[in-house]
């Protein structure tokens, strides 16, 4: 398709000192997952009996899933609504996505006891449990999430099959496959698109009703029967900041301008998005009175008082300035916070709110613990990297060869 | 158990259709929690008898083949020196209060699982590995579970217990109610053991009886409140004590069902289908109208 905002390959060199680093870190947290399957849980853990849950399902899966958030936000902006400008953020942020679900799965499986059970909620349901619909919907959409990219693996291999040695008789025939793919895909992609939109409205409420039934076990500043409100606003809110992070931090990593054009406006409208969620946690706050709680000054209010201060209202205060959206350093500021307090927002809910009613200490993560974390974030990344270096999935805007003459015309 | 789910599945399966086609649904408003079996046994534990012999502990691990040291070694009273809770490999604990019992005596307290009648861990299990049984017992299912664990952050008494250790298999644990044992006509373990009859087996109802007219009968011996027979719903094991629930180290909880919002936040979003299906067109009918003005391209 000849599109002057055509993505293609970038055109670097994968190993850099930085992608060494990585590497280093991924490896380390693959070892420590390989201790987690021999030894068991509770050799690399500070999990106990007390504190069931922590840093992997509070951080990898459930901040995970809050973070691959840009993946529906931006295909309802690009496919739904149509805008056809910000297309150039759809594939970045669909990669994401779908990179950051596999890794929510991933997260998923070395948490659970049995993790050679992973498949017994597709076939064993129990309807009233919210982790099930979380599950089913999570397994659902990462499906769908490779389906949305299958396009961008025929539109880089149709006409270019090179299949290695006698492999190569075959050329024809997987080529002619992929276009047969492709002429499938592109006759049905709306409905996987509105599909993934459906099932992430479910899962990322899902995710908040996870904690409601722990009832008096968790602090009252997050226990709130409108939890699974606010987990669905806070990660549509968080879905632009997400992929302005991601864009700003790839075209630096990548050596490329960032499309600070498009990522000042979805970083305006980011604002109302964010501001509807204060709404809502404040609201809640003042109808459920829970403010008494940040009078102590404890821990459990210090965590709430920052989640919303600094990753609120200080984003929402930056994406509403002109001056902020249109520098580099501004926008990433806002756009960082913003991630962070949901990040945060999903660490509190999971893990600080947690108090159950007998408790031998707090609950710390391990060392373990954040070195898988880490290597799990450093390999996403790392992946991220080797998938827009082989596949077009960067759109190139400031190359001269693709000069926006569409927008040009259109003022 | 197996046959619980089908039917389960088949109601939901059939109330998805009929939200599709967009038929009348009588049933969605109607859906309540099912009602414990009216037949379903209890034990009352009157821990203004107990004396803190920690027998209960050793029956219940020979019962359960738990390792532990012969019987003699439980009259150490060094354990009631610190609070334990039920783990592993110990599915129930006694724990001692100092001057909470009559007349100023310490109060032994036993915990273990107490077998609610609306569990939350039922609620919550994402396989249904767990099950509320006519006979009152909360057992769970070693060939569903995945080990996540969900049961434990659900339970409003903190009871379910993980084998951490473990590499393979890891088990939730936690009292079964000897459900095996009174399949074939015998006491749970720790019942039969209890030499001064502070746990008394019986029909779940009739215990709540007994409990009423012994605090009836022995104002000053008791408080008022029979701990577990309103808590989350009511519970299969009852509790009688000179001090209320709190007073004696139980969780202070209110008298809704632990599962009740979470369900109906559950069944409201998806309320036989009828929201996604309706957030699905309408994201068909903007993403066609957005597509409709001529002159603008399709993604490819």
């Amino acid at each position: 398709m000849a599109h002057p905002h055509a993505p293609q390959p970038v055109q670097v060199r994968f190993l850099t000192p930085g992608v060494a680093v990585l590497l280093l870190l991924a490896a380390a947290g693959l070892a420590v997952v390989a201790a987690r399957v021999f030894l068991g849980i509770g050799a690399v853990t500070n999990l106990s009996d007390q504190y069931p849950w922590g840093l992997w399902i509070g951080v990898d899966v459930a901040g995970g899933v809050a973070l691959a958030a840009g993946g529906f936000t931006t295909a309802a902006l690009g496919h739904v609504m149509h805008r056809e400008r910000y297309h150039a953020l759809v594939r970045p942020a669909l990669l994401t996505a779908m990179l950051g679900y596999t890794f929510v799965a991933m997260g998923v499986c070395i948490d659970i006891g049995r993790w050679y059970y992973i498949w017994h909620p597709i076939f064993m349901w129990n309807g009233n449990s919210a982790l099930f619909e979380v599950g089913i919907c999570v397994t659902i959409y990462l499906n769908v999430l490779y389906i949305e990219f299958l396009p961008v693996v025929t539109e880089r291999f149709i006409g270019r099959v090179d299949l290695p040695g006698a492999l190569s008789r075959l050329n024809g025939f997987v080529d002619r496959g992929l276009r047969l793919l492709e002429r499938g895909l592109s006759s049905t992609m709306s409905f996987f698109i509105i599909a993934g939109i459906v099932l992430s409205t479910l899962h990322q409420s899902s995710l908040g009703t996870l904690m409601v039934i722990a009832g008096p076990k968790m602090h009252p500043l997050w226990q709130t029967p409108v939890l699974p409100l606010l987990f669905l606003l806070s990660a549509i809110s968080v879905g632009f900041p997400m992929v302005i992070l991601e864009s700003l931090l790839a075209s630096r990593s990548l050596g490329l301008e960032p499309e600070m054009d498009l990522l000042s406006r979805i970083g305006r409208m980011t604002a109302p998005l964010l501001g509807v969620y204060l709404a809502f946690k404040l609201g809640d706050m003042f109808i459920r009175e829970t403010f008494v709680h940040l009078a102590r000054l404890d821990f459990p209010a210090v965590m709430f008082m920052v989640e919303v201060f600094f990753g609120i209202v200080v984003p929402l205060r930056l994406f509403l300035s002109e001056e902020a959206r249109r520098s580099k350093a501004g926008l990433f500021t806002a756009a960082a916070l913003a991630v962070g307090g949901v990040l945060l927002n999903r660490v509190n809910n999971f893990i600080v709110a947690y108090t159950p009613p007998f408790s031998f200490g707090r609950y710390v993560p391990s060392p373990g613990e954040v070195v898988v974390t880490v290597g799990f974030v450093s390999l996403l990344v790392l992946l991220y990297r080797a998938a827009v270096l082989v596949f077009p999935v960067i759109s190139l805007p400031s190359r001269p060869r693709a000069p926006r003459t569409k927008y040009a015309v259109r003022g | 158990m197996k046959r619980l789910d089908r039917r389960s599945f088949l109601k939901c399966a059939a109330a998805a259709g009929a939200g599709v086609l967009g038929a009348p649904c009588p049933e969605a408003q109607a859906r309540t929690r099912p009602a414990p079996a009216p037949e379903r046994g209890g034990v009352l534990v009157d821990t203004t008898v107990c004396i803190g012999c920690r027998g209960c502990e050793w029956a219940c691990k020979e019962a359960h083949g738990l390792p532990t040291p012969p019987r003699q070694a439980y009259e150490d009273a060094t354990p009631f020196e610190r609070l334990r809770r039920p783990d592993a490999g110990a599915l129930t604990v006694v724990n001692r209060t100092a001057g909470a019992g009559p007349g100023g005596l310490p109060a032994f307290v036993k915990a273990q699982c107490m077998h609610c009648d609306h569990p939350a861990c039922v609620s919550a299990c994402i396989v249904g590995a767990l099950v509320k049984q006519d006979d009152g017992s909360v057992v769970w299912d070693t060939d569903r579970c995945i080990g996540c664990r969900y049961c434990m952050v659900a339970c409003p008494f903190q009871v379910p217990a993980f084998e951490w250790k473990k590499a393979l298999q890891p088990r939730i644990m936690k009292c079964d109610f000897c459900a095996p044992r009174r399949a074939e006509g015998k006491l749970p373990a720790c019942v039969e053991n209890c030499p001064v009859e502070a746990l008394t087996y019986g029909p779940r109802e009739e215990l709540v009886r007994v409990a009423r007219s012994r605090v009836k009968n022995h104002p000053e011996r008791y408080a008022e409140a029979v701990y577990g027979e309103r808590e989350v719903g009511g519970a299969s094991w009852l509790y009688l004590s000179a001090r209320d629930g709190a007073g004696i180290g139980l969780p202070a909880l209110g008298p809704d069902p632990a599962p009740g919002v979470s369900e109906s936040i559950q069944h409201g979003i998806f309320a036989y289908f009828v929201p996604p299906v309706a957030l699905y067109s309408l994201l068909g009918l903007l993403m066609w109208d957005a597509k409709r003005p001529a002159g603008r391209d399709g993604e490819g």
